[in-house]
């Protein structure tokens, strides 16, 4: 098997919102095909940090950033670069499900229409493959003209992770994908995950140890905008070097 | 896409940016022909002279009477309005159940729906009638059956932006005023009518612009002669009145008359501008009060 | 009688106070109500409807008058509702917090507060003399667009207002652009807001008689307008004019024309509240 290269990386990496200085001098390598796990106590940086793989920062007035943020070795934050041709490449789900008011299907092929593909057949397609991905096919499979609104929470992120496969991205950023979910909807989409790891880089984003734990290879532990520790998962529940990450693990505070 | 995505912004910044042409449009079309009409009449004569005749061989230009009008018609409205309106907004907010305020309000909305051109027909046959019962000096056409009939027209406005303001006072206040033993008489204007203050206000304010804009009422009720009275009982004239009584007939474009009703135009503009951002700049200095 | 005693009979009396005002207003509405249709139901029928105007006040029709209604409504809709539209959705979504925006929002509301007649006097200048349209239906469209436009850009802001935050983030992160996710995402989102919005607007268009009689909207008009440039009468006018004759007869036909006009008006309404109400009922996010 050859040598797995660097999907995404960030290098020295500082981020303002206006005067506050919300990350402060990342340096982060991740591997393709490889599940990245963000810890920290919340408002730490990182859906802050999150948010500059796919440039969804843009919107806020006052953001900016110094430093590079790359993806296949290539800095995203070019004037060259097209956020839309980058939000292809890096998918996202976020913490709380947010379908859109429309039907299932509709859900799904949204990514796809927007960019102006239109024939029925390669969207039906495309909308089966990415629901069979995200676990979801066998409940939908003949509501798919019914509304979104109407799944339960768990099947609505779901519905969220096939629409954001169904443009075939091959990164996949997920904040808190399972905190509004009940355990046995946070099983499946831990499940999921797992499954998913074989065709797409994943960074998660979670304050769930044990989560951590279970799914992602590399954990990184940030703490008030630095990024404190980072390394295989195994090693940092194990034998975590800092102090703070230490507290922080064993649920000194958080 | 690019590029359309370019072109449609502008679009849009084109839309919104619309609205300062049309402010721009209203200040240019009322000055430049008021402009002409002072080239002629001396603004002093306008300001100053205490006739208006400007449709008659011995041409006046007092505007005085006109604006006598408007501020009488305006007086009676809000005396009809602010007590009952006030009083609405007061009861609704600490006597009545929340089921009868959830019927109530709509149904007063409904009376603010209702085209002016309708009321105008009901002050002019139903209110003045009415009223000669008891007053038998009242003139067929008057300031009083106007104003009147106005009043019951922006009781809404007053009552709900009244009730807002009452209702957006902190509950602790509320209680604070029943805990002491007071009735809900003495809090409702003991404290919360005085805390709400200035959102009443600018619920008058806005209700005494409206008025003060209003036409169809007074143009089909208060009559047509310019008069310089307090006297609600006979008929009088109205800015606006004024104004549709020259687009109703034959003025030759161009001439002075003609202008006059720029001239009136720009006299009933100054007052409403002026009172809408009074009433705004107060909404802000209270807004940052509670903030 | 004690000083209490006396503070709990103030309390009731004005309680009775407070029931008296709160239902004089919609006493009012009634009698008036009452008094019209007892004074105009009688004069409306078939020929009512499609008569020309006459002076005789027997002979006389309403048509010319609510087929310029209707023309009127329709072209103002198709003039102030793309405007309008367009101008909030700038306004919310693409506008950053800035003294430009700043300044439109206090124009806006300026605008909104404008007296109806100035806007007459407005239209005349412009499109009567400037644009040359003279005192025709589209002069009067115009007119009236530019008078509703603040209405509907501060309904559709707060319609656009209530799409969550997360419908637009989940649209940009699948590579959707900004107007992408506006016409795909909010606008279809909100279209229920911003109709009741337009609505609304259009039944306080409908009403409208002081600034039309200004640009030159004429009340006696023999033949119903068949093009946007035609010369045009509307409901208001025609009760304005019937209402400002001495004779009783024409004081029937106002009172018909009134009931007309308010069926209009109450429609609109009822219409625009039921929007709302089944808006609110079917997207609960
Ligand atoms: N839009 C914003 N404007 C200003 N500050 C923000 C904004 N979003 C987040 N922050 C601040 O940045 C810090 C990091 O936030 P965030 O990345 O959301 O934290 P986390 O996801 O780790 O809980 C917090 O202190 C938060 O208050
Ligand atoms: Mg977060």
């Amino acid at each position: 098997m050859s040598r797995k290269h660097n999907k995404l990386e960030a290098i020295n990496l500082d981020a303002y919102y206006g005067d506050f200085h919300a990350l402060k001098g990342i340096n982060i390598a991740m591997e393709e095909k490889n599940v990245t796990a963000f810890i920290g106590p919340s408002g730490c940086g990182k859906s802050t940090f999150l948010r500059t793989f796919n440039r969804m920062n843009d919107y806020i007035d006052g953001f900016r950033t110094e430093g590079d943020i790359l993806l296949d070795g290539k800095d995203i934050y070019t004037k060259e670069v097209r956020v839309d041709e980058l939000r292809k490449e890096v998918g996202m789900v976020f913490q709380k499900p947010n379908p859109f008011p429309k039907t299932i299907f509709e859900n799904v092929v949204y990514g796809l229409k927007i960019q102006g593909i239109s024939k029925k057949a390669v969207l039906e397609e495309a909308a089966e493959k990415s629901l069979k991905r995200a676990a979801l096919w066998n409940e939908v499979k003949d509501n798919l003209n019914k509304s979104a609104l109407a799944l339960s929470g768990g099947q609505q992120q779901r519905l969220c992770i096939a629409r954001a496969l169904a443009i075939s991205p091959s990164v996949l950023l997920m904040d808190e994908p399972a905190s509004a979910l009940d355990p046995l909807s946070t099983a499946k989409i831990e499940e999921l995950i797992y499954e998913l790891k074989n065709d797409y880089t994943i960074v998660i984003v979670t304050h769930n140890m044990q989560q951590a734990g279970r799914v992602s290879d590399n954990t990184a532990f940030f703490y008030m905008g630095e990024l404190v520790e980072y390394s295989k998962t195994k090693t940092m529940f194990t034998s975590p070097q800092d102090t703070r990450t230490q507290n922080y693990i064993t649920g000194r505070f958080g | 896409m690019r590029v359309s995505e370019k072109i449609i912004e502008g679009l849009l910044w084109l839309a919104a940016v619309i609205t300062i042409l049309i402010t721009a449009g209203i200040i240019w079309v009322l000055l430049s022909e008021s402009i002409s009409f002072f080239q002629v009449v001396p603004l002093v004569d306008f300001l100053t002279e205490k006739e208006w005749t400007p449709l008659f061989a011995d041409k006046k230009f007092g505007i005085a009477p006109l604006v006598a009008g408007t501020l009488l018609t305006t007086a009676v409205a809000i005396s009809v309005a602010l007590p009952i309106g006030l009083t609405i907004a007061v009861y609704l907010n600490e006597y009545a159940h929340a089921r009868l305020k959830q019927v109530v309000k709509p149904l007063l909305e409904v009376l603010a729906t209702i085209p002016t051109v309708v009321y105008g027909f009901f002050a002019l046959t139903v209110v003045t009638p009415f009223l000669q019962g008891f007053i038998p000096d009242l003139a067929g056409f008057n300031a009083l059956s106007a104003g009147i009939v106005m009043g019951i027209m922006i009781i809404p406005m007053i009552s709900s932006l009244s009730e807002d303001a009452i209702s957006a006072v902190p509950r602790s206040l509320r209680e604070a005023a029943y805990g002491m033993g007071s009735t809900r008489l003495q809090t409702s204007f003991g404290v919360m009518v005085p805390a709400a203050s200035s959102g009443i206000v600018v619920s008058v304010i806005l209700a005494i612009s409206r008025a003060v804009g209003e036409t169809m009422i007074v143009a089909i009720a208060a009559g047509q002669q310019p008069r310089l009275t307090l006297n609600p009982l006979v008929p009088i004239e109205t800015i606006t009145t004024y104004i549709v009584q020259v687009s109703l007939g034959d003025v030759p474009r161009g001439s002075l008359e003609y202008k006059t009703i720029f001239a009136a135009g720009i006299t009933l503009f100054i007052f409403t501008f002026a009172l809408n951002n009074l009433s705004f700049w107060i909404k802000k200095k209270y807004q940052e009060k509670y903030d | 009688m004690t000083n209490s005693e006396k503070n709990r009979l103030k309390d009731k009396a004005f309680q009775v106070f407070g029931v008296f005002c709160t239902f004089i207003g919609l006493v009012v509405l009634a009698v008036f109500l009452f008094d019209i249709i007892l004074e105009g139901a009688r004069r409306i029928d078939w020929d009512f409807l499609v008569s020309l105007p006459s002076r005789r006040a027997a002979r006389a029709g309403i048509l010319t008058a609510w087929v310029g209604t209707l023309w009127i409504l329709v072209l103002t809709t198709i003039i102030a509702f793309p405007l309008g539209v367009a101008a909030g959705v700038y306004l919310e979504e693409y506008a950053r917090k800035s003294k430009m925006a700043n300044f439109l929002e206090i124009n806006i509301a300026n605008l909104a507060g404008v007296p109806s007649i100035i806007y007459g006097l407005l239209g005349l200048e412009i499109f009567v003399r400037q644009m040359n349209l003279g005192g025709s239906l589209l002069a009067g469209a115009l007119t009236l667009s530019l008078l509703i436009l603040p209405i509907i850009i501060v309904t559709t802001r707060e319609a656009i207002k209530s799409v969550p935050r997360s419908v637009r983030d989940g649209s940009y992160a699948l590579g959707a652009s900004k107007w992408q996710t506006v016409w795909n995402q909010v606008l279809p989102a909100s279209f229920g807001g911003i109709l009741t919005g337009i609505i609304l607007a259009l039944s306080r268009a409908v009403g409208e008689a002081a600034p039309l009689i200004v640009i030159g909207a004429l009340a006696y008009v023999p033949f119903t307008p068949s093009s946007p440039l035609d010369e045009f009468t509307v409901l208001p006018i025609q009760i304005f004019n019937w209402t400002s004759r001495p004779q009783a007869e024409f004081q029937t036909n106002a009172a018909a024309a009134i009931i007309v006009l308010l069926i209009i008006t109450f429609m609109l309404n009822g219409i625009a509240v039921y929007l709302r109400n089944r808006q609110q009922k079917k997207i609960k996010w």
